[in-house]
Order: structure tokens, then sequence, then C-alpha cells
């Protein structure tokens, strides 16, 4: 599904009085089944973003709008998966995933196959009945993973879902990312704080401006997948993608 | 340590007693640990007419239960309200605070106003006793929700009851758990407190306090003794469940 922000507004009231405008005028285009990375210096709003077009915020003006219907909140064919500390502790993994399936009231027998074949898709067959704490970190996130795409959402909104991890899982966690994206082909918004990541994901990377944030440059990463870090192309787009960052933190 | 390397103080305890109890050769100020053991071996012997230990402990256990249960049905509900409302919160937060440090046996001279001496105002003061801890608990628990696990909830559609029951209630049910401990410990310290007043012709402090009238000391030990092992055993079950259910708690972090 196609996800068309329009000329999207976002003004918080701060308690100073002076009212803290946070995005502008942001217009974006997301094609579907397209993996767009959304990349900016701390503070543009990039998580505001996100949270706006997952329903959990609303546009102070604007529109967001998936396959041509307005979000007007929480919607069934979105899905968003936070940086951490988002999986029920008090449930079993198994039970994790199955939880949007059971908000959704969908039948107990249903949501079994559903639920093993994420479990499945995400390489969690052995801890299906493990607790989030018995986990490493880069396993709860796919846990979050698997939860998110059980209840079958067209779009993936993820906020930062790596940052919390050590490289070294992080790399294979975007591994695995796009292994999960060419199978199920869902369209997924990322947000990073890191280039490489972007640069090693995307199809398009968004940077977006500092305060009030609004689209700055839009990369088309034309490298074929499977990305080699180490290659020419990719080393020079990251240090493209690096400097413009570096010149509009400057400018903040 | 070992288990029975905790028993020494207990031991040690009971050797000081029975050489204090020789020494001061008195019963009515302090029995042998040998007479009170005999009244605690025949809990169901019948005491001076007023009934046995064992039935009196039953009595107030249910009280317990009654005055404790209603405090429990009235502020979890009430906390959570509270808790998930901010405007709420702050209107009531005053009251709670003015009427908190009042101590639930300061309430008995209205109780006795209210509802004359009987069950009803011994449930009363109980209800007044057990009823913040576990309000506090409750707004506490479930204010602390994590706000993630909240926003995953509306991103899978879950509101209203759904939310309650599904996430609301289970996170923030270890500390509303540790909420009714409290509440329970304070519930069983008041019953028996309002079973010593006047007019109170049954239950635990009201054995005791009769014992006193009649001089009976080692029957006055051993109710405080059946008291505290009461108060024990009913600790012990909710830290296990608490151990069972909310482990997670701990390791989450």
């Amino acid at each position: 599904m196609t996800v068309t922000i329009s000329r999207v507004g976002k003004v918080f009231a701060s308690r100073q009085g002076e009212p803290l405008i946070v995005l502008d005028d942001l217009s974006l285009t997301i094609e579907k089944s397209e993996l767009v990375c959304i990349l900016g210096p701390s503070g543009c709003g990039k998580t505001t973003l996100l949270r706006m077009i997952a329903g959990l915020d609303h546009t102070t003006s604007g529109v967001i709008d998936v396959d041509g219907v307005a979000v007007t909140g929480p919607d069934p064919r979105i899905a968003m998966i936070f940086q951490e500390y988002s999986l029920y502790p008090w449930r079993t993994v198994r039970a994790n995933v199955e939880f949007g399936l059971q908000m959704r009231g969908i039948p107990p027998e249903e949501r079994r196959e559903i639920v093993d074949r994420n479990i499945r898709l995400v390489g969690l067959e052995d801890f299906a009945m493990s607790y989030p704490y018995e986990l490493s970190g880069g396993m709860r996130q796919r846990v979050a993973v698997a939860r998110a795409l059980a209840t079958d959402p067209a779009v993936l909104l993820m906020d930062e879902p790596f940052g919390a991890l050590d490289a070294q899982t992080r790399n294979r966690m975007q591994k695995e990312l796009l292994r999960i994206w060419e199978k199920t082909k869902k369209t997924i918004i990322f947000i990073t704080h890191s280039v490489d990541e972007a640069v090693f994901l995307a199809d398009r990377i968004v940077v977006l401006s500092p305060r009030p944030g609004r689209v700055d440059v839009i990369y088309d990463v034309n490298i074929l997948r499977p990305r080699d870090r180490t290659s020419v192309e990719f080393a020079k787009l990251r240090r493209d993608v690096l400097e413009l960052i570096d010149r509009l933190e400057e400018r903040q | 340590m070992r288990w029975y390397l905790k028993l020494l103080p207990i031991l040690f305890i009971l050797l000081i007693w029975q050489i204090a109890s020789v020494l001061i050769n008195n019963a009515f100020i302090l029995p042998q640990p040998l007479s009170v053991a005999a009244v605690l071996s025949n809990p169901t012997a019948d005491i001076l007419g007023s009934g046995s230990i064992f039935d009196n402990a039953i009595l107030s256990i249910w009280r317990v239960i009654l005055g404790f249960g209603l405090a429990v049905l009235c502020a979890v509900p009430f906390g959570i309200i509270i808790g998930r409302y901010r405007l709420i919160e702050e209107l009531v937060n005053p009251v709670i605070q003015l009427f908190r440090p009042i101590p639930p046996l300061a309430w008995v001279p209205l109780a006795l106003a209210w509802f004359k001496i009987g069950l009803a105002s011994i449930v009363f003061i109980i209800f007044i006793g057990s009823f913040f801890p576990v309000l506090i608990n409750t707004i506490d628990g479930v204010r602390r929700v994590n706000r993630t696990w909240i926003e995953t909830a509306a991103i899978y559609g879950a509101k209203g009851w759904k939310l309650l029951a599904y996430v609301i209630l289970p996170a923030s049910a270890p500390i509303i758990w540790t909420g009714l401990r409290v509440g329970f410990g304070v519930a069983w310290m008041c019953v028996v407190a309002a079973e010593m007043l006047p007019g109170t012709t049954s239950g635990i402090g009201y054995l005791i306090m009769y014992s006193y009238n009649w001089g009976q000391v080692q029957v006055i030990v051993a109710g405080m003794i059946v008291i505290g092992v009461i108060g024990i055993g009913v600790d012990v079950v909710f830290r296990a469940v608490e151990k069972r259910k909310f482990q997670w708690q701990e390791m989450n972090r």
C-alpha cells in the first residue's frame, strides 16, 4: 500500500507559551513494498512523524493516508515496532506474538497457526515458551517483529528498532529484516540514527532538516543487494549522507 | 544459611523466657513456656466459657476477610480510575492525603457512633485500615505501567476493557499485590485491636483481653503467638504467589 504524507505539520504547545513547531509542511510518498529509511539530526521530528503515521499522535495540519484512506488513529493496516521494552514480560514469546490477534478478536484455533508461522519466520521456534527476560536484546526485537507481522499489516513502522543492540547483533538483524521484507513484501518505514544502517537497508533514504523538520534530500539507493559495506559505492553514499547530516546539524 | 540455624534465635528467646519465668516465679506476670505450650497444644478446648482459641481465631479471620475483602473491592477499581486519569487524581489526591495519616483506631469512636458495638464496626475499622495501602499501591501500579506497553496495545487496537484486562491489570498486578499484602497485615492488626474494645464478646483479641481480666497470662501469651503465626502464615502465602506469578518483574530489568 502507498503511504502519502501531504503537507503535514506538527506543533506542540510548550510550557513557556512559545509553540514548538516540530514538523512543517512535510510531504512524502512511500510506494507499496518500498523500504524507506528516515534520517535526520536529533530533534528533527522523525519519531513524531512515525507516531503520526501510526495514529498515536494527531497531525496539526495536513493529511496522512494509506491507499487514499486517511489515518485518524491506530489502524489495522499499520503496525509499529518500538526501540525497546515493548514486549509484555508476563507473556511468553508465543503469547506476545499472539497479542495483536487476540486484541483483534481472532479465534484461538486460527491464531495458533499464524503464531507458529511467524515465530518460525523469525527463527524462534525453540524459544516459543520462553519469557522475554530470558531472551537477548536481538531475540526480543525478533519477537516484536513477529508480533507485528502476525496481524498482517501492509505497512510496518520501525522506530530505531535496532538502536539498543550491539553492533554485531545489529548487523545480523539488518540482514534478517531484509530477508523477511523480501519474503513478505511489506512497506517499511524505518527510522534510524545510523547512516550505515540506512545505506545498508533502504530503497530510498529520506533526510529531514532540523526543526522545523521537512524533507531536505531524498537519496535513491541503487546499490544491488546483498550490499557490501566495504564497496566503493557503499562508502561513497555513506560519506555523502554523513556530510549532509553534519551540515544540517551545524545549521541547527 | 541452613534452615535449622534460623531456629537458634527462637530457641535462645525460649531459654531466656524459661530462666526469667523461673526467677520471677509469678505466673500472673510471666507464665512458664510449658504452661503456654499446654494451652497451645489444645487449641479447641474452651477457655473460661468464652470459646476455644481455634474458634475465636476463625472468627477473627472471618472478620478480616469481610473488612479486607470490602476494602479490596472498593480500593482496586477506585485506584485504577485514579491511576488512569490524571484529572481525577489531582482532584482526589488532597482528600486521600488528608485521610491517610489518620490511624485506623482513631476511627473507633466514630465507628461505634455509627454502627454500635458489633460486627459492623469491627469490619469498618478493618476496612479503613486496609483501604489506603491497597488504594495507594493500585494508583501507583497503574500509573507506572510502561507507556510503550500501552501504545503497543493501541497499535493493535486494544482499548477499553481489553486494554484494562490484558495490559493495565497484568502490568500493575505486582504492585497491586504488594498493596494487598500490606493491606492484609494492617487488617490483621486492626481486627485484634478492634476486638479488644469494651463490649466485644468474641474473637482472638477479645480472648486475650478477657484472659487478662481472669489473670490467665498463659492464655494471653498463647493468643499472641497464634496471632503472630496467622499473620506470618498469610504473609508467606502472599509472598509465595508473588514469587511464582510476578517473577517477570524482578527479571525484567
